[in-house]
């Protein structure tokens, strides 16, 4: 917006997501302890851990939701952390799905899915509703885009909420606890659209509870407890063999 | 005397209806209905008002109303975002304006505008005559009031409203107007006819002002009649002129309201 800021050069070969050493604080609360954490093209990493080891807060400094206290963190070889940068270029390449979905109710579906394609990427009118029409049919309710999302379900909020971030063709997805708001029973169907959203390589980074979607979908596991990383690896590896004595003790609660 | 709660409760209902039936009576009959339409319902008084009533001074409450509403509106959204702003002198600024003028009563400032401002200013007035005057106290008034309604409307939004915008690509600005205004007006929307109810009656105050046969508001034009007749029936008249302009809008805020709780 302003000539100050620097146009950010993406560098394809860079690593996704790059975190060095990132604290972050609220307060007199340290909520992030140091922490280092990467997510290659393509990949999906899962991060786990009991509520309150800062997962959320890692990955909500990634998109810059929250602002890092000390550290560096680049996407796509951009360091986002420098102060220059137009931190809504970087946001519109980086998909965010909420726990509460946080889809705008004063907007139908369609207009939830349009209404940044032509106000940030200045799409005409209609092929923003092309692009949004494609994508409702990829989460599997192309039926649903002339209702308001009180009248949704909230696995079909959810998939909506999805479509809306894939409707600016991010180079990877955020999802922040994207189940754990749903009934039980409508669980499947978001985790059914994550895991053919991973077939198709998007790089994903996932904070979750469901050690299920981990194995069988992710990449990379990812545990932490108390603001800092203890483990990571495979996550077959991980959920049979837990190192860490937190990890045992959380995963024999979870599983 | 031993009495089931459910006979008790219909023998205390058939008290009150018993109770109010006798008033009604009583009122009927201890009242001069003739001498009561004299006075409140003179035809005679009631003709040659019309057309005037209606096309001068109904058109002129609302003429004075909908521009004071109108400025009063965008002050008091630039004082919402003032008071919302990072920037501590603007959130100053903007607190000191709405604590002013809300603590003000409207004749004040209408006396302040019409007299006080000629005087401390010679030769300067402020523009648009007896319109300009009306805007300016109504939309001052008005806006202290409506600031810290759409303030309150805008916290109201979820903060997940603003975050999902933004992590959208939006910046700050365009994610207020296009997610968190729309959603916050219409949290207000009751509210906001509240005021706008209120400025209508308010709007009578421009009788200060002093008013021509082309300038004059219901108000005035009552009590000019009520002087020339020496009857009540003109008060009757512009009551029912201000009800016309006031229940259709808490109709029209009920059919909102409605639809926001359809959509919700």
């Amino acid at each position: 917006m302003t000539p100050a800021t620097t146009e950010p050069q993406i560098d394809p070969d860079a690593p996704a997501i790059d975190v060095n050493d990132l604290h972050k604080s609220f307060g007199d609360h340290e909520v992030l302890k140091g922490i280092d954490f990467h997510v290659d093209n393509g990949e999906v990493v899962c991060v786990v851990g009991p509520s309150g080891s800062g997962k959320s807060t890692l990955l909500r400094c990634v998109n810059l939701l929250e602002a890092p206290t000390s550290g560096t963190i680049f996407v796509e070889g951009v360091e986002i952390t420098d102060p220059d940068i137009d931190v809504d270029k970087i946001r519109s390449r980086i998909g965010m799905v909420f726990q509460s979905f946080n889809l705008f109710p004063h907007l139908t579906v369609l207009g939830n899915l349009t209404i940044a394609q032509q106000r940030v990427k200045k799409r005409s009118k209609s092929e923003a509703a092309q692009i949004a029409r494609k994508n409702l049919e990829k989460v599997g309710i192309p039926e649903k885009e002339a209702a308001y999302p009180a009248h949704l379900s909230g696995g079909q909020q959810q998939r909506v909420a999805i479509a809306r971030a894939l409707s600016m063709d991010p180079d990877m997805m955020l999802f922040d606890e994207p189940t754990s708001a749903l009934d039980p029973e409508l669980v499947g169907d978001v985790l059914a659209v994550m895991k053919n959203l991973a077939n198709e390589g998007m790089t994903m980074m996932v904070v979750t509870h469901e050690m299920g979607f981990a194995r069988e979908v992710g990449d990379k596991l990812v545990f932490m407890d108390d603001g800092l990383i203890l483990e990571e690896g495979v996550p077959s590896a991980v959920l049979a063999n837990p190192k860490h004595e937190r990890t045992q003790t959380f995963l024999s609660k979870v599983l | 005397m031993a009495m089931s709660p459910r006979k008790r409760a219909r023998l205390w209902r058939l008290v009150q209806y018993g109770v109010l039936l006798v008033l009604v009576v009583l009122v009927v009959l201890l009242s001069d209905l003739r001498q009561l339409q004299l006075q409140f319902f003179d035809i005679g008084t009631i003709t040659p008002m019309f057309p005037d009533v209606i096309t001068i001074a109904l058109k002129n409450t609302v003429l004075y109303t909908a521009c004071g509403f109108t400025f009063g509106l965008a002050l008091g959204l630039v004082l919402a975002l003032m008071r919302l702003s990072s920037v501590g002198p603007y959130r100053w600024i903007a607190t000191g304006f709405i604590e002013f003028f809300r603590g003000l009563p409207a004749l004040v400032v209408f006396i302040a505008l019409s007299i006080g401002v000629p005087t401390a200013f010679p030769g300067r007035e402020i523009p648009g005559d007896e319109l300009g005057i009306a805007t300016l106290a109504l939309g001052l008034v008005g806006g202290a009031y409506m600031a810290e309604t759409i303030r309150a409307g805008i916290q109201a939004v979820p903060k997940g409203q603003m975050e999902a915008a933004r992590s959208l690509g939006m910046p700050q600005a365009r994610a207020m107007r296009s997610i968190v205004v729309p959603q916050a007006f219409r949290i207000i929307l009751p509210p906001l006819t509240n005021e706008l109810i209120l400025l209508t009656k308010d709007s009578s105050l421009v009788y200060l002002l002093g008013y021509t046969i082309a300038t004059v508001e219901l108000a005035s034009f009552g009590r000019e009649i009520l002087n020339q007749e020496k009857n009540m029936t003109s008060l009757v008249v512009i009551s029912l002129c201000y009800l016309l302009i006031t229940v259709p809008l808490s109709i029209v805020v009920r059919r909102l309201e409605a639809k926001a709780e359809r959509a919700r």
